[in-house]
């Protein structure tokens, strides 16, 4: 298998401050991946780093090409699609323009009409409020929207930032069966920061552990789990 | 607009009496030649000295505002035109001693200051400029009333006698309003300088750097916010009263938005908040446009406007960046000898 | 009655001008949250853009249609050149850009066509409207016209992608990013639509007010007054506190004594201080964290 996503040096800056300090990790085609630490670790910067959202310097490489000097839309033009920590909902738009928005960098109208229907389907509460205001639904209504909004985009990677932040847990494994599904399916690779760790570890197949913005454990998903430090900070047990 | 504070604040105990020197020898430089220049030039230089002057209280009674509170004003020409008319009025009308005059201008210009004020107090931001940019823009219609017109003179305006040298001073009148300005603008300046130290100054700029701090701090928010507004007020038509005697004149299309942008401009070119920049924001509204117009009638807008976005790319602190890099070479000049 | 009547028609029909500005002023609030004080002179500009036109011998609709292309040029071009460097500079170094930007404007096109007041045509005429002497032709056209400028707004923002987007852009830029909307496009897009909409209110509003460079001045301010009575971040609601503002000047300048033409100006400074203490959201705007 080749790496679909290569980052060599990555270092992030919110002002004078440091963020991240030289990170290095690649992801595979098609495998998902987790991303695991405390608060404040600096899971969201990487994340935002990845998208040009934040200064950043080092390496990253998407498919092969350079991220470096593109713009954040450029990069999701590539196939990244990235569902923001708080969701980034468009409240005073609707369930179904949210969707719309989603599918803004294609142009095939016909396949954007099947995959809000497809949207839908692995989303029923969605269809049911497709005309009300995005910002009236529930948090839980709201994170699938996000989900499906990224996926409108059909991209190749898609970050996630606590998918389950708020949500019952019995959402959280529909929710997480679903991106299971979409990385079979649809092979999509996926990178999904969690504080929830027992269930990403779960769908993930590798996993890297970082601590105050520098990786301090990388391997196999089950690796991880099994290790003693790992269980006792994150797993609580 | 505060990096360059912050770039100053930490030097040494050594660079600060540098500094303290270089501007100590900048001040009385300039202070020997605003004495000197008038002795040798023409009755129409003067005049136009005079005018900088005017101007360079007016600005400096916007950065008081802006520099001291952080709120800042389109409308600054509707204070400025109160000051002048409530001046024009009290000479014509009533005889009073034109030096008379700018106490009274500056208290109605500080109560109109406070009442304005008043409903400032809950806006911020845009949301002032616009009231602010209002204000300016319905002032001539104002002073145009018909129901002040005997006082006032209506769209006539009216006409100010100068006043003569006293006790018999050899000097022309133009020379004599020139150092009688220049004492004014000297006072308005120690005031200024003396305010900004005092107690209500800090509790201003407390204001001006964090709000939500400074009333945690127990600083009364909507006072010194309402006399931040007065006091700009009263100082800026103390401007408009010396303007109206200068000029010999006042009507009502002599105040429109155009002045308050001048003084906007004058501010933002001196560099916001510091008081010394007024006289160069100062000179630059009042000869850019005598020079743009030499080449071509109704140019000075568009010189203005170019220079004016020059100076916000360029150096966007004004007149004070340019300062503070004049104070740097200086340093370096008399650390090397 | 009649009388009534006839002012609140000729209020909707200065109305109708000052809903445009009010559009115009929004569009541009909506994507960088600052009011462009130089909209008015913006507008004066593209209305001696199609004097000079039809001075060639423009017919008079291919002039308009022409205008409204070159007001939405030059206003992506200044958005490019003059705020889109500024977008992360504080409050007032924008002011100051807005003032720069109308001061040149303004001294430019007094320098090309000179401060004297000219006629400007109106294609609709000045006869009674339907042979009823309630309105001209004229006020009936500036109607007319606004209410297919509206219709055709809603539209685009309703119905087409690219107000779709333009919509994301302004409400939430970083989501919209992440959408791969090109958001810096959206605000020179919205810089180009305030400014031919800024166009259509100096063109309907010339035949009135005749042409001369200082003409938007009181209009701008009743813009404003409108934006601010509607709500800053409602369209519709500048609209509708355009048309409110039209017939309030109107039916205070008839009913009210010794307010006539007199107080136009302190009226628009009375109610824009007045929205904005009592109501600063206006009256269909959102609550939004007061910006400091
Ligand atoms: N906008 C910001 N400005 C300054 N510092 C920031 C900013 N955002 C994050 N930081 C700092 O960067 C570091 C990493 O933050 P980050 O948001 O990446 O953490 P995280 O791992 O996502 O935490 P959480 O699990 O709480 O979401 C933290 O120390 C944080 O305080
Ligand atoms: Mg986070």
């Amino acid at each position: 298998m080749s790496s679909l996503l290569e980052i060599e040096d990555l270092r992030a800056y919110y002002g004078q401050v440091q963020a991240l300090h030289g990170l290095q990790f690649s992801l595979e085609d098609g495998s998902v991946t987790t991303l695991l630490g405390a608060n404040g670790a600096g899971k969201t910067t990487t994340l935002r780093a990845i998208c040009n959202m934040i200064r950043s310097t080092g390496n990253i490489r998407f498919d092969g090409k350079p991220l470096a000097g593109r713009s954040t839309e450029d990069i999701v033009k590539l196939g990244i699609a990235h569902v923001p920590q708080g969701r980034g909902t468009f409240t005073r738009m609707t369930v179904e323009e949210n969707l719309q928005l989603g599918a803004m960098t294609r142009r095939d109208s016909r396949g954007i009409a099947d995959d809000v229907e497809r949207m839908y389907d692995h989303f029923p509460k969605l269809r049911e409020r497709s005309d009300q205001q995005a910002g009236t639904l529930s948090g839980g209504e709201q994170q699938m929207l996000a989900v499906a909004r990224a996926l409108m985009l059909r991209p190749r990677l898609m970050l996630l930032d606590e998918p389950s932040f708020g949500l019952a847990p019995l959402v959280v494994r529909d929710l997480f069966a679903i991106l299971a599904r979409i990385n079979r399916d649809d092979k999509v690779t996926i990178l999904v920061v969690e504080q929830n760790a027992q269930l990403a570890l779960a769908i993930a197949g590798q996993a890297y552990v970082i601590e105050t913005g520098r990786i301090v454990m990388a391997g196999e998903a089950s690796a991880v789990a099994d290790n003693e430090d790992i269980r006792k900070s994150y797993l609580g047990y | 607009m505060s990096t360059i504070q912050e770039t100053v604040a930490p030097a040494a105990a050594a660079r600060v009496t540098i500094r303290r020197s270089v501007s100590t020898i900048a001040q009385i430089v300039v202070l020997l030649l605003l004495l000197a220049t008038p002795l040798f030039v023409k009755n129409f230089v003067i005049f136009q000295l005079t005018m900088w002057l005017v101007y360079a209280i007016a600005i400096m009674a916007l950065n008081l505002l802006t520099g001291g509170s952080g709120q800042f004003s389109l409308g600054q020409s509707a204070f400025y035109a109160l000051g002048a008319y409530t001046s024009a009025i009290l000479m014509e009308h009533a005889d009073v001693n034109y030096v008379l005059t700018l106490p009274a201008s500056a208290l109605v210009c500080f109560v109109a200051g406070v009442l304005f004020g008043l409903p400032a107090l809950r806006l911020s931001g845009v949301y002032l400029a616009l009231a602010t940019f209002a204000l300016a823009t319905a002032m001539p219609q104002l002073l145009k009333l018909g129901v002040f017109e005997s006082w006032t003179g209506g769209v006539q305006g009216l006409v100010v006698t100068k006043p003569d040298a006293p006790f018999h001073l050899p000097i022309s009148q133009d020379m004599w309003l020139y150092y009688f300005t220049l004492l004014v603008t000297l006072l308005i300046y120690a005031a200024s300088v003396n305010l900004l130290n005092s107690r209500t100054g800090r509790a201003m700029m407390a204001i001006r750097d964090n709000e939500i701090a400074a009333s945690a701090l127990g600083v009364n928010l909507p006072l010194y916010k309402t006399l931040a507004f007065g006091i700009s007020a009263a100082f800026t038509g103390i401007a408009g009263a010396l303007g109206a005697i200068v000029v010999q004149f006042v009507a009502p299309d002599g105040y429109t938005i155009q002045l308050a942008i001048a003084i906007f401009l004058g501010m933002v070119v001196g560099g916001v908040g510091w008081l010394p920049g007024s006289l160069a924001g100062s000179a630059f509204i009042v000869f850019v446009p005598n020079v743009a117009e030499n080449i071509s009638k109704g140019l000075s807008g568009a010189v203005f406007g170019a220079l004016l976005i020059v100076v916000i790319f360029v150096v966007p602190h004004g007149a004070r960046q340019v300062a503070l890099y004049g104070e740097a070479l200086a340093k370096k000049f008399l650390k090397n000898n | 009655m009649e009388l009534f009547v006839n002012q609140v028609l000729a209020g909707i029909a200065t109305g109708a001008i000052y809903a445009c500005m009010a559009l115009a002023v929004v569009m541009i609030y909506q994507a960088i949250d600052h009011l462009n004080f130089a909209q008015g002179e913006m507008a004066m500009f593209s209305t001696f853009i199609a004097w000079q036109l039809i001075q060639w011998g423009v017919p008079y609709w291919i002039a308009f249609v022409l205008t409204l292309a070159i007001s939405f040029a030059g206003g992506i071009i200044i958005e490019r050149l003059l705020f889109k460097p500024l977008a992360h500079a504080p409050i007032l170094t924008h002011v100051a850009g807005f003032i720069a930007l109308f001061a040149i404007i303004n001294s430019v096109a007094g320098l090309t066509w000179d401060f004297t007041i000219k006629q400007f045509p109106s294609p609709f005429g000045s006869r009674p409207f339907l042979g009823s002497q309630l309105i001209s032709t004229h006020q009936a056209g500036m109607i007319g016209v606004t209410l297919v400028l509206l219709l055709m707004l809603y539209g685009f923002f309703r119905f087409t992608r690219i107000g779709l987007a333009m919509r994301a852009a302004a409400s939430l830029p970083e989501s919209a990013r992440l959408v791969g909307i090109n958001v810096g496009w959206m605000i020179a897009l919205g810089w180009g639509m305030a400014s031919a909409i800024g166009a259509i209110a100096g063109m309907l509003i010339a035949p009135v007010v005749f042409l001369e460079p200082n003409m938007m001045g009181g209009i701008l301010l009743y813009g404003f007054a409108s934006a601010v009575l509607g709500g800053l971040s409602s369209p519709f609601g500048a609209v509708i506190g355009g048309f409110l503002v039209g017939i309030f000047e109107n039916l205070v300048g008839t009913y009210i004594p010794g307010v006539g033409n007199e107080l136009k100006l302190p009226i628009a400074l009375a109610l824009i201080v007045t929205v904005l203490v009592v109501k600063p959201n206006g009256l269909f705007g959102r609550t939004v964290v007061q910006r400091v």
